[in-house]
């Protein structure tokens, strides 16, 4: 407690004097950290914090490890905007009712069938509390705005967005007495017959012994670890940018895997979007993504379309896009369109390349301009008059074209034509560990784990065996979170 | 190859230099930023439920000059996004845009200040206020000894007409007057000029939704509290009750006016004269009015010094604190010269008074002040903009 209190101060008096404050601070906690905790709580985002707030209030001492710097906490967190929770009636912040039933049919529709049902319902059915849980704890959300997406009956919307979600449970966890340690990577865990007996963390160079009567693994998923995804992708995980924290690499969950933690979840499946190239390698967040494939072609380095751009609704379509332009050579492709459509999808961060005819822009894109000339005219010729309107499926559509775009197909043919560059941007990964009901970790061998519990993207694969539905990772982490919090308080003490 | 020969190749996939469109030219440095922050906000919008900049952001695609003026003008300087955003500093997006607007709306009140002559008095404000308002201190004391003899300077004087023995009630009236209305016209000035700038058609000034809907949010502060969290001093949430201690100095400031105003009616219309007994309205009014100007500035000052050094624009820091001094001192000489009037201090006091008094009004429309003015308009702006019947 009184180490989260220093954090506070440190931030209210910003203007520090001392060039070095972190070491400082550092230094200053390491004596406290060896006391024994009853809950330590690894990670410090959305699972993290609720899982940390929930196992104090059942009156448990906690420390929260938390890899990044303190601007940085909360990993992907806090790039998020919503949460979706069951609910039965409209509210200020929801436009109308949500039902488990309804939300339970999303997640089949999205994940195909491969959920656990029983873990699913179960989480569904808690999420409804969650929605005055997560307020106690200080959370805000905003009514539904222009810019909401069309989701404001499902969805919940932070106000000021994620990371001001985050500075509310940390302030929270902080006023009733959490210990948070910044900057302190957890390395090594030490687990003996699914038991949980310390943790190693290196803090300010130096690797502390961390012991706890109970651990909550909330530390997300792998998708920031490069080589670990190039071990399904090849070589061109190389090219993969990374949408959230450089942290998540994934490391206590191979710590836990190892110690014969059962997996869940298709290693190969990501939540994978494409994003504007030029994006940085990680936390370039939610600013990256761009809305236009519906509205124009999408070709490769070679010029040439792949895939149908306009196959469903883009909700739909947003999260496959990703992989499309993973399978393409160099793992680049471009969105082409034409002035015409320009101010069709939300501004988009970095302009458009632009030029006046599309062999210009080809030359600016650096790829053959004969060959994407040919693609336009080939395109253009097959498109079929139809009326436009993109919240429809419309009847815009091509024929004779492979690969067909079968809505919102319209000519490329008024200058200036324009651009985007995109990459795969990698949101997050599916394999995790198994965990039950109580959010109690598995054992490869069946057994639950004695005393250790997960919540949040690293058991997300439980109810998300693939795909997608916005707003469903925050739920798992809050719901899986407030549930491991408590068993392990519970666990714990006894 | 020559330096002149080579040429530029256009790299498609370069990181810009910075995220947002910062390459467009803008008038300024501070509106390029805001430009830019802008740009990166609009493909963001997770702060949409905050204040009003942002749906006014989401409103454009393009941001014009004028629009960014306009924005700049809008925001309430409360912090909040700045703790909610994900790009903020030490991010390489470097999203800041309370400091951005701060530093726009500094420039623009420079750049609408009238006459043209007087804006350079937006530089080292703090300096140039002090010293206008120390000359006119010193302005009134040479008057009153120089007209009086010195034992009515430091005499006691009591019951009606006390005041006017030092100056007489004609003289007073004709300078504070005329500062008065100076001050007055300068401000119309300097609206007019922002009104053209932001590209707003006259008539909007004369629609009684907007300027009531604006009414009502300049004085409740609508927009300070960041979309229901109060304005923050840090991302702790600590609160700096700094909408509490504006609404001090703001209606402290009105009813100093009103009372102001009740005694010139007196005065003039039922034949009394100040200094009028405490009980008396003038004299409440003033008082209430005076406590909130010395609660209120020092509050914000203190608010100052807590508030997060990232999100401060340190250039425009003699700006805020000479107007808050000066609003201090002038309750603070009003008060001490009501409590000793009766005293042979009230010669040096009331000179003392009127000096700061005349030094405020002739500098209101070159310092802090004028954030009032455009602050209103460009919410009468935004509830045009956003009004559904
Ligand atoms: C751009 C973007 C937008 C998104 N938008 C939404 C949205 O609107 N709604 C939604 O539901 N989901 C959204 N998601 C998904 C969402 O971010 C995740 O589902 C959710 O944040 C997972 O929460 P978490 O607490 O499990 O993990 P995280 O928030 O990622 O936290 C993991 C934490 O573990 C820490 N950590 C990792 N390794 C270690 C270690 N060895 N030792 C100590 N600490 C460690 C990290 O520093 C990090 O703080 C979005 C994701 C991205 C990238
Ligand atoms: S301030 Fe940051 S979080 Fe808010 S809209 Fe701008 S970029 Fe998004
Ligand atoms: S009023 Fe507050 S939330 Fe709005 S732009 Fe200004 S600082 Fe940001």
């Amino acid at each position: 407690m009184i180490l989260a209190r220093y954090h506070c101060k440190l931030s209210a008096d910003t203007a520090i004097k001392d060039p070095n404050p972190e070491k400082e601070r550092i230094l200053g906690e390491m004596t406290d950290l060896n006391q024994k905790f009853d809950v330590l709580v690894i990670g410090g985002g959305n699972a993290a914090l609720c899982a940390a707030i929930s196992a104090r209030l059942e009156g448990a001492s906690v420390l929260v490890l938390e890899r990044a710097k303190k601007f940085y906490r909360g990993g992907n967190t806090r790039h998020t905007r919503n949460m979706r929770c069951a609910h039965d009636e409209a509210t200020d912040t929801l436009t109308g009712p949500y039902p488990e039933d309804e939300l339970f049919e999303d997640l089949l529709r999205v994940t195909e069938g491969e959920t656990d049902e029983e873990l699913a319902r179960h989480m569904i059915h808690e999420s409804k509390d969650m929605l005055n849980w997560i307020v106690e704890q200080g959370v805000k959300f905003q009514p539904p705005l222009g810019g909401t997406l069309g989701l404001g009956r499902t969805n919940s919307f932070f106000l000021g967005g994620g990371r001001a979600m985050l500075n509310a449970l940390y302030n929270t966890a902080d006023r009733i007495g959490v210990t948070v340690q910044y900057e302190a990577e957890v390395t090594a865990l030490d687990i003996q017959d699914g038991m949980f007996v310390s943790a190693t963390a290196r803090i300010d160079g130096k690797d502390l012994n961390i012991r706890a009567g109970a651990l909550v693994a909330a530390a997300g998923g792998f998708e920031s670890n490069i080589d670990w995804l190039e071990e399904y992708w090849g070589e061109a995980a190389r090219n993969f940018l990374i949408r959230g924290t450089a942290n998540n690499q994934g490391s206590v969950l191979k710590m836990l895997l190892d110690a014969g933690v059962q997996q869940i979840g298709d290693p190969t499946q990501c939540h994978a979007v494409a994003i504007d190239a030029r994006a940085p390698k990680y936390d370039g967040g939610i600013i990256t993504r761009l809305d236009c494939v519906v509205f124009g072609i999408v070709v490769n380095k070679h010029a040439k379309r792949f895939y149908d751009e306009g196959e469903d609704i883009w909700p739909k379509r947003y999260a496959i896009w990703g992989r499309l332009v993973a399978q393409q050579p160099d793992q680049i492709a471009y969105i082409v369109f034409d002035h015409s459509v320009l101010t069709k999808f939300m501004p988009s961060l970095f302009p458009p390349i632009k030029a006046d005819t599309i062999t210009e822009l080809a030359e600016k894109l650096q790829i053959p301009a004969t060959s994407l000339d040919e693609t336009v005219a080939d395109f253009n010729a097959a498109v079929i008059d139809g009326t436009f309107d993109h919240t429809v499926l419309d009847d815009c559509r091509t024929e004779g074209l492979d690969p067909p775009k079968t809505h919102w197909a319209q000519r490329l043919e008024t200058p200036p034509f324009y651009a985007y560059p995109v990459r795969p941007g990698i949101t997050f990964t599916y394999l995790g560990t198994r965990v039950n009901k109580e959010a109690r970790i598995q054992m490869a061998d069946g057994k639950p784990a004695a005393n250790m519990f997960a919540a949040g993207e690293i058991m997300s694969g439980n109810v998300l065996g693939k795909g997608y539905a916005a707003g469903i990772g925050m739920t798992i982490g809050s719901v899986f979170g407030r549930i491991a919090g408590r068993e392990a308080a519970h666990n714990a003490r006894n | 190859m020559p330096a002149t020969e080579r040429t530029e190749v256009f790299d498609p996939l370069a990181k810009p230099k910075k995220a947002g469109l910062g390459d467009i030219p803008k008038g300024s440095d501070a509106l390029t930023e805001v430009g830019r922050l802008m740009t990166v906000c609009n493909s963001c919008r997770y702060c949409e439920g905050l204040c009003a900049v942002f749906p006014a952001m989401i409103a454009r695609r393009d941001f014009p000059d004028g629009d960014l003026n306009y924005l700049a003008n809008l925001c309430h300087n409360c912090g909040a996004c700045f703790y909610d955003c994900q790009f903020s500093p030490p991010h390489e997006f470097n999203v800041n845009v309370p400091k951005a607007m701060s530093r726009a709306r500094a420039e623009s009140y420079q750049a609408y200040a009238w006459p043209r002559i007087f804006s350079g008095l937006f530089a080292r404000n703090g300096l140039a206020i002090s010293v206008i308002a120390a000359l006119s201190v010193a302005g009134f004391i040479a008057g009153f000894a120089a007209w009086n003899d010195p034992t009515i300077l430091y005499g006691t004087h009591t019951g009606p007409g006390a005041f006017y023995k030092l100056m007489p009630h004609n003289a007073m009236v004709a300078l504070f007057g005329a500062v008065f209305l100076y001050a007055i016209l300068a401000s119309i000035m300097g609206a007019r000029l922002f009104w053209r700038d932001i590209g707003e058609p006259a008539v909007t000034l004369t629609q009684t939704n907007p300027l009531w809907q604006a009414m009502k949010d300049a004085g409740k502060l609508r927009y300070l509290d960041g979309g229901g969290a109060d304005c923050q001093a840090d991302e702790n949430d600590t609160p700096d009750h700094r909408r509490f201690y504006h609404h001090c100095t703001f209606y402290g400031f009105m009813l100093c006016l009103a009372a102001t105003s009740v005694a010139t009616l007196y005065h003039y219309l039922l034949g009394r004269e100040a200094p009028y007994p405490w009980y008396d309205l003038p004299v409440v009014l003033g008082t209430i009015g005076g406590i909130g100007l010395l609660i209120g500035p020092v509050g914000l000052l203190r608010a100052k010094f807590v508030r997060d050094p990232d999100m401060l624009d340190k250039d425009r820091f003699g700006m805020d604190v000479a107007f808050l001094a000066m609003l201090f001192f002038t309750s603070l000489t009003g008060l001490a010269l009501l409590v000793l009037r009766e005293t042979p201090a009230m010669g040096l006091l009331l000179a003392l008074h009127l000096g700061v008094v005349f030094g405020l009004f002739f500098t209101m429309p070159y310092g802090k002040f004028v954030h009032g003015i455009y602050r209103y308009m460009a919410l009468v702006r935004y509830a045009k903009e956003s009004y559904r019947p």
